[in-house]
């Protein structure tokens, strides 16, 4: 049966859960969400966790639930890291939603519209300490007409202030066998095929990110029609195929240079992230047998190197070549001191 | 007319590198369904290539009939009124640009520019393709923030337009974008493949290849398809009909980098490296990339080095490179590693010969 592609909505979106209870996972965060529904009173809140792994879908769906689609507009105020969020925008447009009064008992039908407002910060680990700060006294003042939503990947960002004012919620990475019922249960929709060994290939490369194994499986679904091999799936996620990073961790063990170089160079031509040889050789590096403690940390400590270098935007066949280097002289037992720097 | 532009593959039927991508992106545009898409791969590979090709593809030869505009936005950032002016290519359906131009003020093109055409529904009578194409150059020289920013406005506006990124290394892409895009790699050709273009060219423009001569200007080319044909072209204005030994003109700029790699080999010592400084300072003021010079003169430099020494450089050179990348002024960096280079040669040198 061939798929049907007419929605041009992407995967993601269109099988989002429009429910609490239908979020994968998160059993604290939804049962206690389920109880705002039945009372309609909730803390403010502070949700954390991985990309992917439901989120801004969980505070959607309790807007939505809680205002339905009339009362949505006026009631929820939806700001994310497209919108502008300096410290302005906490002044002006967040204090002038939050200091609107809203009527009580206003009934919408099927739904609670408990009597105050809700704004959701989604990204909030990219607002600046500044605006953070100006928010405290904000979130107080209001606090009997107004709920704050954070969502931020890293809690460590949000300042302690605010976090301290917040109930906080871990969003948990997605096992892979609820990755694999969700992605099983869009297979039906779509009318795809997926057998056993493409299953396990998506949920171990998405890493608990559904969003990512959502966005995959679309991908190999556009590209290779509706039945779906693991192969497929490995070419649209970006991952590099072994024997690449074998071939560069074979010629490091070598202790030839110029070999070492041309495989460099050929990854780079492939056109690779090099961000993920990083990963892959790490992973290579870890697992290998034949090589001491030592030498493995040494090889570590190389590729967080390049890694913390390659996200401030470094070259990346300079950075290979350096964490090639580096590993072929752990390898080969170079010595670590460069000899002849003044 | 340049070869590289006369004979670029109009269709993705005519694409004569990345035939199984260019036959993909056909199944993906025909079943009028297309995600948002993210191009990455070397310079000279073909993304471009296969990005117009594709916009070919989706809305037929409209869009082929591009305008250049130098357009001026006003936005309003708070207290202060910000003018941002910004080349795009645009068509009735798809609109080009490369927001990282405007430096670090790249993230109000991406809230603002984008949102707004974004918003905007093309108007079309049968209701069909009722999305925008917007292409966006360089995706990987936006700033942290304006990449932030992009992510929501994907998923915001997805009903309406289709965002087709473009960039040379993923790396520098967040994977907040990378997993909200289908990601198209985009390798460089092999030797094999280039020939076989050259060939064609040779055969279209009724030249005689010598055997042999392709595969020379290929292995000359780096895996670049554009550079490799730029090159044969110039051999045809140089010399023709092509002999089997013909020389295959270098860039000016390498050459010059090779000759500065050479005089750093000769002499170690601050008056050498005053006159280097002049000749980096040229390079640079021809707008060639420092971090380019750099990898040049580092693969020039490996080239002459002994195998112990090879290590040190390198490592320095990516110290260098990523320092630069932090800094403003890219001529220290490039002066501080060929410093470097001198102490650590000199160094060697005494130590070998006493």
């Amino acid at each position: 049966m061939a798929p049907e592609l007419q929605s041009s909505q992407p995967w993601v979106e269109k099988y989002r859960p429009k429910q609490v209870k239908d979020v994968a996972h998160q059993d604290e965060v939804v049962r206690v969400l389920t109880n705002t529904l039945e009372t309609s009173n909730c803390p403010h809140m502070l949700f954390y966790g991985p990309p992917g792994t439901g989120k801004t879908t969980t505070a959607l769906a309790i807007a939505h639930q809680l205002f339905g689609p009339e009362l949505y507009k006026s009631r929820v105020l939806e700001l994310n890291a497209s919108d502008d969020r300096g410290i302005n925008v906490v002044r002006t447009k967040i204090k002038d939603f939050a200091a609107v009064a809203v009527r009580s008992g206003q009934h919408g039908g099927a739904y609670p519209c408990p009597p105050y407002k809700i704004i959701i910060l989604d990204e909030a680990d990219s607002m600046t300490e500044d605006a953070q700060n100006a928010l405290r006294r904000t979130m107080e003042s209001y606090s009997k007409i107004t709920r704050f939503f954070f969502l931020c990947n890293y809690i460590s960002r949000i300042i302690e202030p605010l976090a301290s004012r917040c109930a906080k919620f871990r969003f948990k990475p997605l096992s892979g066998e609820i990755v694999s019922n969700r992605i099983l249960h869009i297979c039906n929709e779509e009318g795809l095929s997926l057998d056993a060994e493409a299953l396990s290939t998506l949920s171990s490369i998405s890493q608990g990110d559904l969003r990512r194994a959502i966005t995959y499986l679309q991908g190999a679904a556009r590209l290779f029609g509706s039945t779906i091999l693991s192969k497929d799936l490995l070419s649209v996620s970006g991952v590099i195929p072994q024997e690449f990073v074998d071939a560069l961790y074979a010629a490091c063990k070598s202790g030839d240079f110029d070999l070492a170089n041309k495989e460099v160079n050929n990854v780079i031509a492939e056109g690779y992230p090099v961000s993920q040889m990083l990963v892959q050789l790490f992973d290579v590096v870890v697992e290998a047998d034949d090589v001491s403690d030592e030498q493995k940390a040494r090889i570590c400590k190389s590729l967080a190197a390049a890694d913390k270098c390659l996200v401030d935007g470094a070259d990346e066949y300079l950075q290979l070549l350096d964490v090639a280097s580096n590993t072929m002289q752990a390898l080969c037992n170079m010595p670590q001191e460069f000899s002849y720097e003044s | 007319m340049l070869w590289v532009d006369k004979y670029r593959p109009k269709t993705l039927d005519q694409v004569m590198v990345h035939e199984d991508i260019a036959q993909n992106l056909k199944k993906l545009v025909t079943e009028q369904d297309c995600p948002h898409l993210l191009f990455y791969g070397p310079s000279g590979s073909g993304k471009k290539t296969l990005i117009m090709a594709l916009l070919r593809q989706i809305f037929g030869s409209s869009a082929e009939k591009v305008k250049v505009e130098n357009r001026t936005w006003k936005i309003y950032a708070g207290s202060r009124t910000i003018e941002l002016e910004l080349t795009t290519l645009s068509s009735t359906n798809h609109i080009e640009l490369s927001p990282s131009d405007v430096g670090f003020q790249d993230r109000y093109v991406v809230q603002e520019i984008i949102k707004d055409m974004a918003k905007s529904r093309p108007i079309d009578i049968k209701g069909r393709k009722g999305y925008k194409v917007l292409v966006l150059n360089e995706v990987d020289k936006l700033s942290r923030e304006a990449q932030y920013s992009l992510r929501r406005t994907m998923e915001k506006y997805s009903a309406s337009c289709r965002l087709i990124l473009c960039c040379n290394s993923s790396s520098k892409v967040t994977e907040a974008i990378r997993s909200r895009c289908l990601n198209v790699r985009i390798n460089s050709p092999s030797e094999e493949q280039i020939v076989k273009v050259l060939e064609f060219i040779g055969k279209k423009e009724g030249l005689q290849l010598p055997p042999g001569f392709a595969a020379r200007i290929a292995e000359k080319s780096n895996r670049s398809l554009r550079r490799a044909i730029l090159s044969f072209e110039t051999c045809r204005v140089q010399q023709y009909p092509f002999t089997s030994n013909q020389a295959i003109p270098p860039m000016d700029w390498e050459e010059y980098v090779s000759e500065i790699a050479s005089d750093i080999m000769r002499e170690q010592s601050p008056k050498k490296l005053f006159q280097i400084r002049g000749k980096l300072y040229e390079l640079l003021i021809n707008c060639i990339p420092p971090e380019i010079i750099l990898k040049r003169l580092l693969y020039e430099l490996l080239k002459k080095l002994d195998e112990e020494l090879k290590h040190e450089v390198s490592h320095w050179a990516a110290y260098y490179e990523h320092r630069m990348r932090l800094g403003q002024k890219a001529i220290f960096h490039l002066e501080a590693f060929v410093a470097k280079f001198m102490s650590i040669y000199k160094a060697f040198l005494i130590e070998t010969f006493g």
